[in-house]
């Protein structure tokens, strides 16, 4: 226990970022070890060439979208905070955790999940996935497999199937409708942050 | 439904009747009956008929059996409110009781009665197939671990607790005199701790929990099973051996052997699952027994396992459920659905005849001996222990699940212990030398069976409802669905990786990568590899379920309209695509077409962006070496739609031809090419070869007079004077021939005769027509304007052919006689009279 709480000495803020994540300090001593494993230079900061320098990221066919994430926009780098506020997201939701009226919605609730996967559609952050930014996730993922042709009219059907409004694209209402009957909650949470 | 039951007990009668003989022939004691009398006769002269009874009459009785069972099944499936009380399982064994009672009444002994042997080799492997088959892959090997965990520690658990637990009893005396032991009561232990599959496939599918508490039910029915037929070996072996030999080797070895089968057994299965594929890469050619191979080699990895002592149930289990992934995409849609149907008659039948004969062969007083405190006591235990087991498990196992089991689901879990016809067949299995109270397990076995299947299974559907479990959600699947899961694999995955763990997702990704890489190259044809992609996959079916709504739609118009508002539609579709087609054409592909006109055939085949036609065309590809001359003439379906469409009413309704909108086509085809030969001759183009056509024309003209039924006939012996000289004379026809010609046409327009002519005619020119239309195109493509009606068709043209059109357009496109037919399509659109719009707004109602 001597190093945990040698390591959360480290982090400041720790409390309250605790609080604000819900992660218990033996995660929080975790990822801090593997927050100063990725950040080579011992700068305090990740670049998005540290995210990169993890081999298994670069198969990952939405690598890029994932790392992109981590960085709110205009900035070059992440901290600790914020990256655990990040992977905070993953994190399972808890029933036995008291709902604190007060506290704003956790960062692993159903909607902040979806806002998560949303936000890795919609890149231009203009609150729509639009059909040629669909169009670019289902060409990472579906690569050579199919022909561009194909791919186009899975993206319509794609829209087709979600869009309510008939503008062609999916807005994060109908992004959050057309996944209404999934378990959000099962498919975006890893067993390790729990 | 009382004719029902009465055909059912007459076939039991009946059965019994011919059963006596057979029975009389080995006892001699009874005297022989009217239908036994026949083989009696000594034969003095040449019989004409003689009864054979005796050959056929195992057979026979098999084959009457299965069809008295079904049809039980089938009665109690026409009285839902009784299968929704009780399930179908427990009233198939009530059931075997009263036929049961029946055959005891009759005979005063029980003639029949389900054999271990035929249990396991008959009517077990198909169930246990089925099982591993139509195994939810993913869910299955996603909770793989707890499934494992319940059922090899779970079953151990089980065996051991009662075992023991019995023992004790029996030492404290609480179950008289009876002579027994710890082994044998480990052993009875062993055969009756595992949840059967059959049972609770029978029961659980009725009631629809949710799918994650169902396949930990379910996966630990299946693995179990193998888990105790070892045991049960073991256990066996060391009854035989005697208490006093066993020791601390004797017990490694049962250990080890314990593990050796049931790996051993899984690993067979593997196996032949791998045969399985390798083999279905090959044998598109022989797809008829092509699902065959599937049974056959699931049997055998049954049967090999056994032969080599290992776990059969779990060979086969693993053998389905590793194949069938593979196999679906390597073999032929329909031989696909061919394995899946035939493999759960197989299943069910055997399903269904297993629990008839459960209750049947209860009915037999020399196999009951009762005594009350051990069958109650083993009840008790069962189920106590059962609950315990589970909840100490699940604790265990909720401390690492990510998404942990709450008590409802541990409760279900428990309380889904069924037993079933794998206890009763090892316990008959059992020596009666060895084991003094053989009877007695076999009496408690039966008691066993008959409360967990009866009254749980009753209870189950109530308790489930009481608990609010949760349901299977009846889920649409949806693109955006299935693309999201994909993106929460990746990101998961991905997620993982950067926090620096190695999960669950980790590994999966690990075995994708590795399946991608190795298993689809050696296990699937190159087209199934390209199909097998889920998300893919679902967009084909998607796409096929549109078709056939499509298809219903235009039916529920009726089908007579359909057929003829869909040729029309055709037509319709046709045209406007001629029509649009040049001005389209920038919009759908611009580098595909460049200012030249490239032939139609190759703008249809190469860039209409369509997944459907892309699919379709391969689909297409596949067969056409098989049958390409029936191909070929359904690629004509336009006309021969029409055609056919005629040939089928005529006769039954001679007003057919005068259908508004084929005259109107008529009309229109034939004003099309009047202007068509008015414009060659204009051109200068020869009329050519007139002798031919006027010889030709000439037996058409009589039946102008005559009743549409008589020309019918006629027409089609056109048809052949067409197909036979077709070279030669029909590819005029297409470039435009004589102006007299054409006029007499005109006059001939609602003679459907002259219809089937041009349908025949029109499709066949012969390839060096095609320069004259060429340059006749060219001409008239310059001429067409995007007129207003074209651009009023792009907002909705596109999506319909992406949908819809394109299945349709990949017809045309593949018929290179087509194309010489479009452009003259073209022109009647641009220049002469132009389509009335209802007509078109017709077409495009079917089109939506």
């Amino acid at each position: 226990m001597g190093s945990t709480n040698s390591t959360l000495s480290r982090i400041p803020n720790v409390e309250e970022l605790m609080q604000e994540t819900g992660f218990t300090p033996a995660h929080i001593v975790r990822l801090y070890d593997r927050f100063e494993a990725l950040d080579k230079e011992k700068t305090g900061h990740l670049r998005p060439q540290d995210f990169g320098a993890i081999n298994r990221l670069a198969m990952n066919p939405i690598g890029d979208r994932i790392i992109g994430s981590f960085f709110s926009t205009g900035q070059e780098t992440v901290d600790f905070h914020s990256f655990v506020r990040i992977l905070a997201h993953f994190r399972p939701a808890d029933k036995n955790r008291p709902k604190d009226p007060s506290m704003p919605q956790p960062v692993n609730s159903r909607t902040s999940k979806l806002k998560f996967a949303f936000q890795l559609y919609d890149q231009d952050k203009d609150g729509k996935i639009s059909r040629a930014e669909l169009l670019q996730v289902l060409r990472s993922m579906l690569e050579m497999q199919v022909t561009e042709e194909q791919l186009e009219s899975i993206a319509d059907r794609t829209i087709q199937e979600a869009d309510l409004d008939k503008d062609d694209a999916i807005s994060f209402e109908e992004f959050r409708k057309s996944l209404e009957k999934v378990n959000i909650d099962h498919k975006m949470s890893i067993r390790f942050l729990r | 439904m009382p004719a029902m039951w009465h055909s059912t007990f007459i076939l039991v009668m009946v059965l019994l009747a011919i059963s006596r003989p057979s029975l009389a022939s080995q006892a001699r004691t009874e005297e022989s009956q009217g239908t036994g009398n026949a083989t009696e006769h000594t034969i003095t002269t040449l019989p004409i008929v003689i009864w054979k009874w005796e050959e056929i009459h195992f057979p026979y009785l098999v084959a009457l059996w299965v069809l008295v069972s079904w049809l039980c099944k089938l009665v109690f499936q026409q009285n839902p409110c009784l299968t929704s009380v009780i399930p179908e399982s427990g009233l198939l064994i009530c059931i075997g009781w009263v036929l049961g009672g029946i055959i005891y009444g009759a005979d005063k002994v029980q003639t029949f009665r389900l054999q271990p042997f035929t249990f396991f080799f008959y009517l077990l492997p198909q169930i246990v197939l089925d099982a591993g088959y139509s195994m939810p892959n993913k869910l299955f090997f996603g909770n793989l671990g707890a499934i494992l965990v319940y059922a090899v520690i779970g079953t151990c658990w089980n065996a051991a607790t009662l075992g023991l637990a019995l023992w004790g009893c029996w030492l404290g005396g609480a179950m008289g005199d009876i002579d027994t032991g710890l082994l044998q009561l480990l052993l009875f232990g062993s055969l009756i701790a595992a949840v059967d599959p059959v049972a609770v496939i029978a029961v659980f599918e009725e009631v629809h929990v949710n799918e994650v508490l169902y396949i930990l039910v379910f996966g630990e029915s299946l693995l179990n099973d193998g888990v105790t037929v070892v045991l049960f070996n073991v256990f066996n072996a060391f009854v035989s051996l005697g208490g006093a030999q066993i020791d601390a080797v004797e017990i490694i070895k049962g250990i080890i052997s314990f593990f050796v089968v049931a790996v051993g057994g899984s690993l067979v299965g593997v196996v032949f699952a791998l045969l399985i594929t390798l083999l279905t890469r090959c044998t598109k050619n022989i797809q008829i027994i092509e699902p065959g191979f599937i049974f056959v080699l699931g049997y055998l990895s049954y049967l090999t396992a056994e032969m080599l002592s290992l776990s059969a149930i779990l060979s086969c289990t693993f053998c389905g459920v590793c194949c069938q992934k593979y196999i679906n995409a390597n073999m032929d849609e329909r031989s696909v659905s061919t394995v899946r149907y035939t493999m759960k008659v197989f299943a069910n039948g055997s399903e269904t005849i297993i629990f008839v004969f459960l209750g049947i062969s209860a009915i037999d007083p020399s196999i009951w001996v009762w005594n009350t405190a051990f069958i109650l006591l083993t009840l008790l235990f069962i189920f106590v222990f059962r609950f315990i087991g589970v909840f100490l498990l699940t604790w265990i196992l909720n401390q690492y699940r990510l998404v942990p089991l709450d008590f409802i689901d541990q409760v279900v879990m428990g309380y889904g212990g069924l037993r079933g016809a794998v206890a009763y067949g090892l316990v008959l299995l059992l020596d009666e030398n060895t084991y003094k109270e053989k009877k007695l397990m076999v009496s408690t076995t039966f008691i066993v069976v008959y409360f967990t299947v009866m009254l749980q299974g009753i209870t189950m559907k109530p308790l489930v409802t009481w608990l609010k479990v949760k349901r299977a959600a009846v889920a649409e699947r949806t693109l955006a669905e299935k693309l999201q899961n994909r993106t929460f694999d990746h990101m998961l995955v991905a997620i993982e990786d950067i926090s620096g763990q190695i999960g669950d997702n980790y590994m999966r990704d690990k075995w994708n990568n590795f399946e991608e890489k190795w298993l689809y190259w050696l296990l699937m044809t190159p087209f199934a590899r390209k199909s097998c992609d889920p998300i893919f996959n679902i967009f084909h079916k998607l796409n096929i379920k549109d078709a056939t709504s499509y298809v219903k739609e235009g039916e529920r118009r009726g089908s007579l309209a359909f057929v003829r508002n869909e040729s029309k539609a055709d037509v319709d579709f046709n045209k406007k695509f001629d029509a649009d087609f040049s001005e389209m054409m920038p919009y759908i592909m611009t580098e595909n077409m460049g200012p030249d006109h490239v032939p139609v055939s190759s703008i249809l085949r190469d860039s209409v962006p369509s997944v459907c036609l892309d699919m379709h065309e391969q689909d297409l590809k596949m067969r056409e070496s098989e049958d390409f001359d029936a191909h070929h003439v359904l690629q004509q379906h336009l006309y021969k739609g029409r055609k056919q469409h005629r040939h089928r009413y005529s006769q039954k309704h001679l007003e057919v031809s005068k259908d508004e909108h084929e005259v109107q086509e008529i009309f229109q085809r034939t004003m099309r090419s009047r202007l068509e030969s008015f414009k060659s001759a204009k051109m200068g183009v020869a009329p050519p070869k007139i002798s031919k056509h006027l010889k030709k024309d000439q037996p058409q003209k009589m039946p102008n007079g005559k009743s549409t039924e008589n020309s019918k006939s006629h027409a089609y012996g056109d048809e052949d004077v067409e197909f036979s000289e077709g070279d030669s004379a029909s590819g005029c026809e297409a470039a435009g021939s004589s102006f007299p010609m054409r006029a007499y046409r005109g006059a001939g327009i609602v003679n459907p005769a002259f219809m089937a002519e041009m349908d025949t005619m029109d499709p066949m020119p012969p390839m060096q027509q095609i320069p004259s239309w060429l340059a006749e195109a060219e001409v008239d493509s310059s001429t067409v304007a995007p007129s207003q009606r074209a651009q009023l068709r792009l907002p909705w043209t596109p999506s319909n052919l992406r949908r819809l059109a394109p299945l349709r357009l990949s017809t045309h496109s593949n018929d290179s006689f087509l194309l010489a037919d479009s452009p003259a399509t073209q022109e009647g659109i641009s220049e002469p009279p132009p389509p009335p719009p209802p007509q078109d707004g017709q077409g495009r109602g079917t089109h939506k």
